[in-house]
């Protein structure tokens, strides 16, 4: 009985969710005492389930961006040739965390223009970091017998890379993976400050109008987003851990 | 054969191999013992280019080792380590595959060699193939890493620790199965250990190594009877050596004429063992049976003795 509990409440968060951004009308009662001076209560300036879609692509094309680029990174500075690059490339994917969102957003406005683009440059340099940090603990604390084996057994450096190095740390970098989504899912929001369209928009029109139900529906589905996302990519990463024989702790 | 030539493998300023020379000859157990930090590993890794050296040249049957790029030398060259390094991602079979798929032999190839690598190990290849390492007890892991090192038929292995992390019962027999197993196959295996028990028991040969200098190469009873040096000496622990030199030899070797009362020891049992039996039971003789279970004759304390003594 206990063990359908955590299930069943993910699946009615996922109903929710689905029915929310599907039918919002159906919950119209329920955010009415919300709203004041028969204001509007529910966002009325475009569709949510669009802007969810939109707001889940920017998350995603950032994310894949920056997988790539973190990984690839961690990649070159833990082999012989790229050791001596290791400290730089810390500080520069340091510095892109500690540059606030917003001036990345603020800076990025007069070189590329308003809309979705200055949203992905912010959340892809914002998610470097975690990604980059697990990569490189995954690659730097593998089985050294492992690695020694692998070498021994006469596999090139790529097929210990490829073979070896990269599927035992996956479940680490998975790790950096969800960390810089869940990040990346809330700091998208503020993207609508430069008009991308995200679902900050919601949140962003109910600020304007002194309206409680659209601040509400807007970080509810983006709170949703992020623990589902969060519980399933844990999931796969506990699944990773065990098909690579570390135990998930 | 394995020629070894003035080999130096220098960090900096400290000498780890210092101007080592000796020659494995084929089909033979080569043991290099010392204590740690006296090179030894570091000669290991050099026959397979995990280390290479400062100077000096090593040859496999003639051909420099430098001739073809490392990671082909090392796929045609066993290699088994301490805590057997298999891949915690993969299948057993996957595993023992490793050196066989990285020469790209067809499906039905691998999986033949690998069946019969398993089953000669004890391991039925229908239980344990698909199963993953850590799902093994220690001595099937470390079964499944010489199986790994064997699996591409090498001529040459080389094991560094191999049998460190076992505990004493399984160890013995993982000695017995690599000696069976290189009777069957042929193989010239070099072996590193810290263990003078283990180098007399498995050599055909012993190399003593000493802060990176070769001290003393030769047969096990010749380093028991002369060691080198007084390093030498203590390595093979003076308490020990009447006993060491006897487990060299097989009763058979010891056999007098005559009948003894009692339960007969068999003639492949070391003359060790039939010493303890002798002391243990408190008689003066024991009879010896053949391997077909037929009498020889028997063996007697005094004569055991006798061989325990230095050789002349």
């Amino acid at each position: 009985m206990k063990a359908w509990l955590p299930l069943l409440l993910r699946l009615a968060l996922v109903v929710l969710l689905v029915a929310f951004v599907t039918s919002p009308g159906w919950f119209e009662p329920l955010l009415k005492p919300l709203t004041e001076n028969n204001a509007p209560v529910i966002y009325n300036q475009g569709s949510l389930l669009t802007l969810t879609l939109l707001h889940l692509r920017t998350v995603l094309i950032a994310t894949v961006a920056a997988t790539i680029v973190a990984v690839a990174l961690a990649i070159l500075v833990t082999r012989p040739a790229g050791a001596e690059f290791l400290p730089l490339s810390r500080s520069l994917v340091n510095i892109g965390q500690t540059f606030p969102p917003v001036a990345v957003l603020a800076l990025a406005v007069p070189a590329v223009g308003f809309g979705e683009k200055p949203t992905l440059i912010a959340l892809f340099l914002y998610g470097l970091l975690p990604i980059f940090e697990n990569a490189l603990t995954g690659l730097t604390t593998l089985p050294a017998n492992v690695v020694e084996a692998a070498r021994g057994a006469g596999m090139t450096g790529w097929q210990r890379l490829t073979k070896v190095e990269l599927p035992l740390s996956a479940p680490i970098i998975l790790g950096g993976i969800r960390l810089s989504v869940v990040i990346s899912l809330a700091t998208a929001t503020i993207g609508s400050t430069v008009a991308a369209k995200t679902l900050g928009e919601v949140i962003i029109a109910g600020l304007l109008s002194n309206n409680l139900a659209f601040i509400l529906q807007g970080g509810l589905i983006v709170a949703a987003l992020a623990v589902l996302i969060y519980d399933g990519l844990s999931a796969v990463e506990r699944y990773a851990a065990r098909r690579m024989g570390r135990e998930a702790e | 054969m394995i020629e070894i030539e003035g080999i130096t493998k220098r960090y900096d300023a400290t000498t780890v191999v210092d101007d080592v020379s000796m020659i494995i000859e084929p089909r033979t157990i080569a043991v290099i013992v010392g204590t740690s930090g006296s090179g030894k590993t570091t000669l290991l890794r050099m026959i397979n280019r995990l280390v290479e050296p400062t100077s000096g040249i090593i040859k496999l049957d003639g051909a420099d080792n430098r001739s073809v790029p490392g990671y082909e030398l090392r796929r045609s060259i066993g290699y088994a380590i301490q805590g057997h390094g298999l891949f915690p991602h993969r299948t057993v079979a996957q595993n023992i595959a490793t050196v066989p798929v990285l020469l790209g032999w067809d499906k039905d190839r691998i999986k033949a060699r690998v069946d019969e690598l398993m089953t000669l190990y004890q391991l039925d290849p229908r239980e344990f193939g698909p199963r993953y390492p850590h799902e093994l007890s220690g001595g099937q892991q470390q079964r499944v890493g010489v199986a790994r090192a064997l699996a591409a038929e090498p001529n040459v292995l080389l094991m560094d620790e191999p049998f460190g992390a076992l505990d004493p019962i399984i160890r013995t027999k993982a000695q017995e199965d690599l000696l069976a197993i290189q009777k069957r196959f042929g193989t010239t295996i070099i072996l590193v250990t810290h263990d003078m028990e283990e180098a007399v028991h498995m050599g055909d040969k012993i190399a003593v190594m000493d802060a990176g200098k070769l001290v003393q190469y030769a047969k096990p009873a010749e380093i028991l009877a002369n060691p080198a040096s007084s390093f030498v000496e203590t390595l093979v622990g003076a308490s020990e050596r009447p006993f060491r030199l006897l487990s060299l030899g097989r009763v058979r070797d010891a056999v007098e004429n005559g009948a003894a009362e009692g339960e007969a020891i068999p003639g492949d049992a070391s003359q060790r063992d039939a010493l303890a039996e002798l002391l243990w039971s408190g008689r003066p003789a024991l009879p010896v049976k053949g391997a077909d279970g037929k009498p020889l004759g028997r063996v007697t304390v005094d004569g055991l003795v006798k061989r325990a003594a230095r050789p002349a």
